[in-house]
């Protein structure tokens, strides 16, 4: 790391599923590419998995970006989970920009388990991205936003 | 089943006013299974609602409840002891719902997250249709098993009309022309002569036309003096 | 009404007394002559009619009404008034029509399901009666999402086909759609419907036409026949179950103004079928003529136009079982004339 290179505050989750991203991920840093360290990876068994709160409830909790990453299309290990991701995230585009963050704070990336380059690729670009947009909106203000909600019981 | 969608979140944040605690209803039944207002898209509603909020330098608290049936006295009752908390209710359930919880807590304001749309089926993953309007009067003994109320565009009961092409009704390409299907079906069934037969006109008063209706069962009604 | 049963593959086999009144045509001319329409001797008489249609205005100016009136006058039998048509307001049809008995021309007033309910509709049937009207066409009527009140709510408290029934309940029995007797007697309408020959399912069209004969239709005005073998078909099934001895039906004609609406009709109107033939017909017309010389080629469709409908006529008027034509010249009444006595139709028959 050279001590040019600026370390912000920013945080960017990435879901990574299982089968292929998150081996990715380590191959990248078995080849030592390197990647933001704002870019916080946390495995799923797939990328379908995800749902809209859950990109929902990160926000609220300080993240500036989500992403997710899966397999290629039609290589899924679930089949189609990483098609209703990809539905999922258009759909959560659209929910962010209802809100007021920009729709660009989310994103899904395709990439097969050997592609530890893409990884790495892909979490610069998101990155760079999330850095150019700025903190996400929620925390200019800020105040924290309400705590976690309390959970409905029927 | 009852179909509903979601309200934009714009007009539902309109109704919030000057509401700082708010609690929204979902209901665990008809909405959950068009994905109108079941506990995934309360999580989401309230979520987005308390970061609009927050975005807009308000402090809105948005609490987050489900029940099994919003049309039920006895499924939302247990919800009185919490309301004092709050200055709002958003029920995300249908019309009958909304109007429940109103009715049974009449200190505290309830407005509707959703638009409630028809009785329907879910006929694919993602997608819900109509199937039945309520007129008080079936006759899908009569026509297949199809209904020409809520599947025609015009309530035909001596169909098709002029426009039908295709087998899709003029007003839209998505919409089957009912009374199409209503002769394969019965043609299906051999009895596509029952067509040639003259349906008088309908008699409406059964239906919302004749008034808000209401249905008296003496068999199941209680005795007086018992607590219902 | 007995049926009998049989597949509706077998035409032969199909019941020809369906529903209908044992003395038919017979009745209608056993009743007094006085007060019925000339349009009704005139079917009874077996004339070939001739029928025209007139749009009131999008406004309540007469003149626009007694503009049109001179253009058809002693061209056809009688004039179709069109009601609220693609739903699209204008003046009513009643209104209009009682212009037309007032300058001597005789009116169908068109009626349709979608804007009023059963006491709407026999309110102002009556009306229409004491002021001279006749004549009337029932219809189910466009759906409003066509026009330009889409949000509107519809009626369709009746179909088309319980119209005619209604209507003609009216008449031969004198009573209103409750059963309460008409003070003075039922009105001596001629009623009639609307059939489309093209629209779907294909088979069950003739059977249609059946029902809205069973429901008391003595007239029928078919769609826009654009595709002349497909109705020829129509016909041969028609003429097959015995309906044409039982009403009168007039087929659709009309005259297109361009090649652009000839490709509309066919691409973009439902229950329409229109063949290539009078799209490349249209096209033919202004081939030789640049674009930009918009009045030259006008005037060419126009002629196309009015030549294909009098051709369309003199084809249509071989097929057995056709008691007359319906001429639809949409906007473009002054075509009448001449697409009339073009076919060899002038001068129209009276009776008194």
């Amino acid at each position: 790391m050279s001590d040019t290179q600026q370390i912000s505050d920013l945080k960017i989750v990435a879901f990574c599923c299982q089968y292929c991203a998150y081996k990715a991920a380590d191959l990248a840093g078995s080849l030592r590419l390197q990647y933001p360290p704002e870019f916080r990876i946390i495995q799923v068994p797939c990328t379908g998995r995800l749902d809209t709160v859950e990109v929902l409830h990160a926000f609220e909790e300080g993240a500036d970006g989500v992403v997710t990453l899966g397999c290629m299309p039609g290589d899924c290990h679930f089949l189609e989970g990483n098609l209703r991701a990809r539905r999922r995230v258009e759909w959560v585009k659209k929910v962010l920009a209802e809100v007021g963050l920009e729709a660009e704070r989310v994103e899904m990336y395709n990439l097969s388990s050997a592609m530890g380059d893409k990884f790495a690729e892909y979490a610069t670009e998101m990155t760079e991205r999330i850095r150019k947009l700025g903190p996400s909106p929620l925390r200019r203000s800020g105040k924290q936003v309400a705590e976690t909600p309390v959970a409905g019981v029927s | 089943m009852i179909v509903a969608e979601q309200k934009p979140l714009a007009e539902i944040k309109s109704m919030l006013g000057e509401a700082k605690r708010v609690l929204v209803v979902g209901c665990g039944t008809c909405v959950t299974v068009c994905f109108a207002g079941g506990t995934k898209e309360v999580a989401v509603l309230a979520s987005t609602l308390r970061m609009s909020t927050h975005l807009d330098s308000k402090e809105t608290v948005v609490d987050e409840v489900v029940v099994q049936r919003q049309c039920e006295w006895e499924y939302i009752d247990p919800l009185l002891a919490t309301l004092d908390q709050y200055d709002l209710v958003v029920s995300l359930g249908c019309g009958v719902g909304v109007q429940t919880l109103a009715e049974r807590f009449p200190k505290i304001r309830v407005v509707p997250g959703l638009n409630t749309m028809f009785m329907g089926l879910p006929t694919k993953t993602g997608e819900c249709e109509e199937r039945c309007q309520a007129c008080g009067n079936c006759v899908l003994d009569q026509t297949g098993g199809v209904c020409p109320i809520s599947r025609c565009s015009k309530q035909l009961l001596n169909g098709p009309c002029g426009g039908s092409q295709n087998g899709k009704c003029e007003i839209n390409q998505d919409v089957p022309c009912a009374w199409q299907l209503i002769w394969e079906r019965l043609t299906n069934l051999g009895r596509q002569q029952e067509l040639l037969k003259v349906q008088p006109p309908k008699d409406w008063s059964t239906s919302r036309n004749g008034g808000p209706r209401r249905i008296v069962r003496e068999d199941l009604q209680l005795p007086e003096g018992y607590r219902d | 009404m007995a049926v009998r049963a049989g597949s509706f593959a077998k035409i032969s086999n199909c019941p020809k007394g369906i529903g209908i009144n044992a003395r038919g045509w017979e009745a209608v001319s056993a009743m007094a002559q006085n007060g019925y329409s000339n349009l009704e001797h005139l079917i009874q008489d077996r004339q070939f009619v001739v029928t025209g249609e007139l749009g009131p205005p999008k406004g309540w100016q007469r003149s626009e009404v007694e503009k049109k009136v001179e253009l058809v006058r002693g061209v056809v039998d009688a004039v179709n008034v069109t009601d609220n048509q693609t739903a699209i307001v204008r003046m009513s049809s009643i209104a209009a029509g009682r212009m037309l008995v007032e300058a001597g021309l005789e009116p169908i007033i068109q009626i349709t399901c979608r804007d009023r309910n059963r006491l709407g509709m026999q309110s102002d049937l009556l009306g229409a009666a004491a002021l001279g009207m006749r004549n009337v066409l029932c219809l189910t009527g466009d759906h409003q999402s066509f026009g330009n009140h889409p949000t509107a709510k519809n009626v369709f408290d009746l179909d088309g086909i319980q119209l005619v029934e209604m209507v003609s309940h009216m008449r031969s029995k004198g009573v209103f759609q409750c059963g309460e007797a008409i003070e003075g007697g039922g009105p001596p309408f001629l009623v009639g419907a609307a059939a489309n020959p093209f629209g779907d399912p294909f088979e069950f069209r003739p059977y249609r036409l059946a029902k809205k004969v069973a429901a008391g239709a003595r007239f029928i005005q078919t769609q826009l026949v654009y595709d002349i073998p497909r109705f020829r078909k129509f016909m041969e099934q028609v003429v097959a179950m015995g309906l044409h001895e039982k009403v009168a039906i007039l087929a659709g004609v009309g005259p297109l103004k361009s090649s652009g609406m000839a490709r509309y009709m066919r691409d973009k109107v439902p229950g329409m079928i229109v063949d290539d033939y009078y799209v490349n017909e249209m096209e033919k017309a202004v081939a030789n003529i640049p674009k930009e010389e918009k009045k030259a080629r006008n005037e060419a469709w126009k002629k196309r136009g009015i030549e294909l409908c009098i051709e369309q006529i003199g084809e249509i008027r071989q097929i057995p079982g056709v008691a007359g034509v319906h001429i639809m010249a949409i906007e473009w009444e002054s075509a009448l004339r001449p697409i009339v006595e073009g076919a060899g139709l002038l001068p129209r028959p009276t009776l008194n």
